[in-house]
């Protein structure tokens, strides 16, 4: 698993990227309300809105951490948001990428440089 | 304004609440409904039929029908479990919670005014047109501003207005400016409007005197700039000193100065806008001027322009010929007004009650206003700066602004402390705004409080800030308020299931 | 000064504890360039309750009350009777001096009238959400098309020609600010334009007013269809609310967008402003709506409350994403508007919407008696559109000088030539049977002249 420094994580399962958003993101933003996933068939490029996660009190943009085609958004968080905050790496993924550019992959970092990176 | 929500941990099983002492349940409407019952009487309906077209009569609507007694009590008892500013001190930062005079009630419900409908011919409401005529003369010379409109319906409509103004004065000038700057301290309102417009939105930072960055936003102004928004006194309390160099630079680079408002009651019949540079201000009548927030609305929000923007005011605007008043309404008579904002003429009641507090205050109360409300901020915050935090230096104006790093390790939160004001009978303070200041406490007090109310205040402001630091009283603070119609509410609950109206 | 508490000796203890000797040293930070010496030049000094009294009442002498004379206007606003009780209410200091609700613990009056207006407006309109008002009809009408731009992710309005005047006339100016398009269609007298054929499969909505401005009903069931069959949403305005005791409800006719001016119940005429905007949708469109919304919680004991909710669409938050830059809602006129239909019910609003309208048929069976008069109408409500022998305009101010307040004459909410003729006369439970026959017998005078 591949971190951001904007806090989403990537998983990769052969050819495609699972995406969402660390558990320390969901601590940060607390109890998440809502979230609004992107359609299947979109091209998102790298560093751009992808989805919006929403606790009571704020509102915050999701970054595709890498490029590619959404095949897949998970619907169960649309009735259950709170999977992102009692499953953030594993029930509460996001979607699904169909990665256009491998290289991207190795921008990101490892459990250990994200660690460093949100200071601790 | 802004607030945080911390988690609710709510029991199960839903208690069915009891009638306490003077606190009183009170059911939904719908819930007291049976029919058969009504509470209004009206005359016998003509036995004629019906000339509705193809249409079929409506006969189910859902309605719950209560006798008048029913009634009274139930909205008698709704009012019991609000704070008001007759009840009780209600310093809200940014929202000027001033007294609100029963007179402007009173002038307000005039049959001349309240009974009069907004198309009937002009001939025949020369004095409605005259109380428009008569606030815009004052509020033209409180700010020395040359031109403006009274149709925004609220602050944030005014500041459309505003902005349309600008869109339009550029596009007269033939240029397609894209980018307004606005301060990171700016009201929500700010970005939001200047987004509406098709604006884009450029954050500038503030500096560590908590006013803007004059470097930065001078370094960030070129051709592209439309237009800055600038509240001043700003959201953190403080006078933005620089602003007459800022003015310049913005009209040098040939774009225009926004001033929200908002903050007006610091300055009022003691500063004139016109004299530092500004082009297009909204004046909430509602804050200002004392016209009742009403739980949320309705406010008002007059737009005052300069020279620069005066031509492109909307309509419909007040005109005068030989003593006869006129409202212009059509586009052919004024080719380059931006048009129409709203229905009809604007906030006539709220003219009303804004030009009957003006004359009640008169130009040397106005500016006694102005000196005794920073005069109130400045002896709250000299008060409370020793036991509680201040983010910046030096006096404020009319607001003042504390930070929450001397609840650093407590525990407890600027909510925490705002949830414990509840159960000693204080509305709190605004919490969480400005955004630029960590766990903000942005304190108003208006010129309207007593010392003795400010000292009563203070003295359990104090006593809380440093109860805060005794962790043998945390469960004082986290699970306030204890003594209010209900405790802490569940939001995260009712945003993920939004329940918004009853069903049977 | 009465509304000023402070006195000179409290003013000079505290600036004792602020450690400065004058007030004007707290205002240090205001350039020298802008200081004013004293209060402004020019301005009359403070008055005694009494002199704004005498002030106030002389400038009100000068406009004929519409309770005053027989009264015929309505075009989007319309006198009705208010009992007393609502604005007794109203005045009560915790509703009339309270903030927006951000804190529901000692807010839960504010709340729970919210709700309860919000329940009464998605009755009333037949749809499944509403939320806690907007600043008034046209206002909602332009987020309305805002919204709807949103859902569809299209650009392109199509405003029926019975749209009110100024409602067309807000959106335009919206449209031409913030860069969306719209397609208005002529004034629609006589109900005669095809708004269907209209329809593209770029058309994000199609904005239709019943009774439209000039009168007539409509059966919108069609046009909802024709919408919907191209991915379009229909919105449906009301500007006189009252008709949605008789007439079926904008939700049971396919609406997906519903707006109201709620002025009729709980609000006077009070020159235009201020009023209540009612906006109501369907459930799947809630994170789109604008405005405020309260909605149903419980408390950290478990019993019921209120809280304002979903506000992560609003501008404090969201800032230039907001759905709106909205910061109000028009609380005090809401509170007025649930009263009024509390104190009606169900039977109570049936009754005062079928009186409005036989008394309206009463008067248009007068008045279509009249030579040089003809109704235009098949179908109305309350308020239909005569068509004079000479310029409606010039009439009016003619019964007016006579103390008749005679109705609106089209030219004054649109300059189009075809209109100059029509005048709109709107009846209501305030107006008598002498009312009719004094307007009547003024209108046969001047038509016949």
């Amino acid at each position: 698993m591949k971190f951001s420094k904007d806090h989403e994580w990537v998983k990769l399962e052969g050819d495609v990227a699972v995406i969402g958003i660390s558990h320390y993101a969901q601590g940060a933003l607390g109890d998440i309300v809502f979230v609004e996933l992107p359609v299947v068939g979109k091209i998102l490029a790298q560093g751009k809105e992808a989805a919006v996660v929403e606790s009571v009190k704020a509102a915050s943009d999701v970054y595709a951490p890498i490029s590619g085609e959404v095949i897949a958004v998970n619907e169960a968080l649309s009735s259950d948001p709170a999977l992102i905050n009692s499953s953030p790496e594993d029930k509460g993924w996001f979607f699904k990428l169909k990665f256009s550019n491998k290289a991207q992959l190795d921008g990101l970092m490892d459990a250990d440089a994200y660690k460093k990176h949100r200071g601790g | 304004m802004n607030n945080e929500g911390r988690k609710t941990t709510p029991v199960t099983a839903a208690q069915s609440a009891q009638h306490s002492g003077m606190m009183f349940e009170e059911p939904l409407i719908f819930e007291m409904d049976q029919p058969g019952r009504s509470g209004v009487d009206l005359p016998d309906v003509p036995n004629v039929p019906l000339r509705i077209g193809t249409l079929a009569p409506r006969e189910h609507i859902g309605l719950p029908n209560l006798s008048e007694p029913e009634m009274v009590r139930h909205y008698t008892r709704l009012s019991q479990k609000n704070f008001g500013i007759d009840s009780t001190f209600y310093p809200l930062g940014s929202c000027t919670m001033k007294h609100n005079p029963r007179l402007n009630e009173k002038m307000a419900r005039l049959p001349g005014f309240s009974d009069v409908h907004p198309l009937q011919p002009q001939s025949t409401v020369q004095g409605a047109i005259g109380v428009m005529k008569e606030l815009s003369h004052w509020l033209l010379t409180l700010t020395g501003m040359k031109a403006i409109t009274l149709a925004p319906a609220a602050g944030a409509h005014g500041e459309f207005c505003g902005m349309a103004a600008i869109k339009t004065a550029l596009k007269v000038r033939g240029e397609d400016r894209k980018i307004v700057l606005v301060p990171e301290s700016a009201h929500g309102t700010n970005p939001a409007t200047a987004a509406a417009l098709g604006f884009t939105v450029v954050s500038i930072p503030a500096n560590g005197r908590g006013r803007v960055d004059r470097d930065a936003l001078i370094a960030k102004l070129d051709n592209n700039v439309a237009a800055i928004m600038l509240t001043n006194p700003n959201t953190c309390g403080l006078f933005e000193n620089e602003i007459i160099e800022i003015a310049d630079a913005v009209h040098k680079a040939g774009a225009y100065f926004y001033g929200d408002g908002a903050n007006y009651n610091a300055l009022v019949g003691r500063v004139r806008p016109a004299d530092l540079g500004i082009d297009a201000m909204h004046i909430n009548l509602h804050k200002t001027f004392s016209t009742p927030h009403g739980g949320g609305g309705p406010g008002s929000g007059p737009v005052v322009f300069s020279e620069r923007l005066a031509a492109y005011v909307p309509l419909p605007y007040v005109k005068i010929e030989q003593d006869i008043l006129s409202l212009v309404e059509h586009a052919d008579d004024a080719a380059q007004s931006f048009g129409r904002l709203k229905a009809f003429h604007g906030q006539m009641g709220m003219f009303v009650r804004a030009l009957t507090y003006i004359l009640s205050h008169g130009a040397d109360g106005l500016y006694q206003v102005a000196s005794d409300a920073v005069l109130n901020a400045n002896y709250i915050l000299a008060s409370l700066k020793d036991v509680m935090s201040t983010p910046f230096e030096g006096p404020c104006m009319h607001e003042a602004l504390f930070d929450d790093r001397f609840l650093k390790d407590t525990g407890v939160t600027t909510l925490d402390i705002a949830k414990a004001l509840l159960d000693r009978g204080y509305h709190p303070m605004t919490m969480y705004f400005p955004l630029v200041v960590h766990g903000a406490f942005l304190i108003e007090p208006t010129e309207t409080e007593s010392k003795a109310t400010l000292d009563g205040f203070i003295a359990t402001l104090r006593e809380l800030a440093i109860a805060a630091k005794d962790p043998a009283n945390k469960e004082l603070f986290i699970n306030a308020p204890h003594t209010t119609p209900r405790r802490r509410l569940d939001e995260t609950r009712a945003a993920r299931q939004p329940i918004l109206r009853w069903k049977e | 000064m009465r509304y000023l508490p402070l006195t000179a000796q409290d003013r000079s203890a505290m600036l004792e504890k602020i450690g400065t000797t004058s007030v004007d040293d707290l205002f240090a930070d205001v350039p020298a360039s802008a200081w004013l010496k004293g209060p402004i030049a020019n301005l009359p000094n403070h008055k005694s309750e009494m002199e704004v009294e005498r002030t106030l009442t002389a400038l009100a002498h000068k406009n004929i009350a519409a309770g005053s004379v027989p009264f015929f206007c309505g075009a989007g606003a319309y006198r009705h009777h208010v009992p007393a009780s609502v604005d007794q209410l109203l005045l009560r200091g915790e509703f009339l001096t309270s903030y927006t609700p951000y804190q529901p613990e000692v807010s839960q009056g504010t709340l729970q009238y919210l709700f309860e207006f919000q329940t009464q407006v998605s009755m009333l309109t037949g749809m499944p959400v509403a939320n806690a008002s907007m600043y008034d009809g046209s206002t909602g009408t332009v987020e309305a098309v805002m919204m709807a731009n949103r859902v569809t992710k299209r650009d392109g309005a199509i405003l029926s020609g019975g749209l009110h005047p100024h409602y067309r006339d807000v959106v335009k100016t919206h449209s031409e600010l913030s860069g969306f398009t719209i397609d208005c269609l002529p004034p629609s007298i006589k109900a005669t334009e095809n708004l269907i054929k209209k329809i593209t499969p770029e058309t994000s909505c199609v904005v239709v007013q019943t009774p439209d401005v000039w009168g007539n009903v409509h059966d919108v069931t069609a046009l909802a269809n024709a919408c919907h069959a191209q991915g379009a949403l229909l919105i449906v305005v009301v500007t006189e609310v009252i008709s949605l005791g008789l007439l079926p409800s904008p939700g049971s006719m396919g609406a997906d967008i519903v707006v109201c001016e709620g002025q009729s119940i709980g609000n006077g005429l009070n020159f235009g402003g201020p009023y209540v905007g009612l906006f109501a949708t369907k459930e799947e469109y809630i994170r789109q709506m604008p405005g405020r919304i309260c909605g149903q919680t419980v408390d950290a004991e478990g019993a019921r409350g209120f809280v304002l909710t979903l506000s992560t669409r609003e501008q404090h938050i969201r800032r230039e994403k907001a759905t709106s830059n909205i910061c109000t809602n028009s609380g005090l006129c809401a509170l007025a508007f649930t009263m009024h239909l509390t104190l009606l019910g169900q039977e109570g609003l049936k009754k005062l919407a079928r009186l409005n309208h036989t008394l309206a048929v009463q008067a248009v069976d007068r008045l279509a008696k009249i030579s040089g008069v003809t109704i235009l109408n098949k179908g109305f409500f309350n308020e239909f559109a005569l068509e004079l022998s000479k310029p409606a305009a010039a009439i009016v101010e003619r019964l007016a000088a006579q103390r008749i307040l005679a109705g609106v004459p089209a030219s004054r909410l649109d300059a189009a030539p075809e209109l100059r003729n029509i005048l709109l006369v709107a009846v209501t439970e305030t107006t008598t049977a002498e009312h009719i026959e004094t307007l009547a017998l003024a209108l046969e005078k001047e038509c016949a002249a």
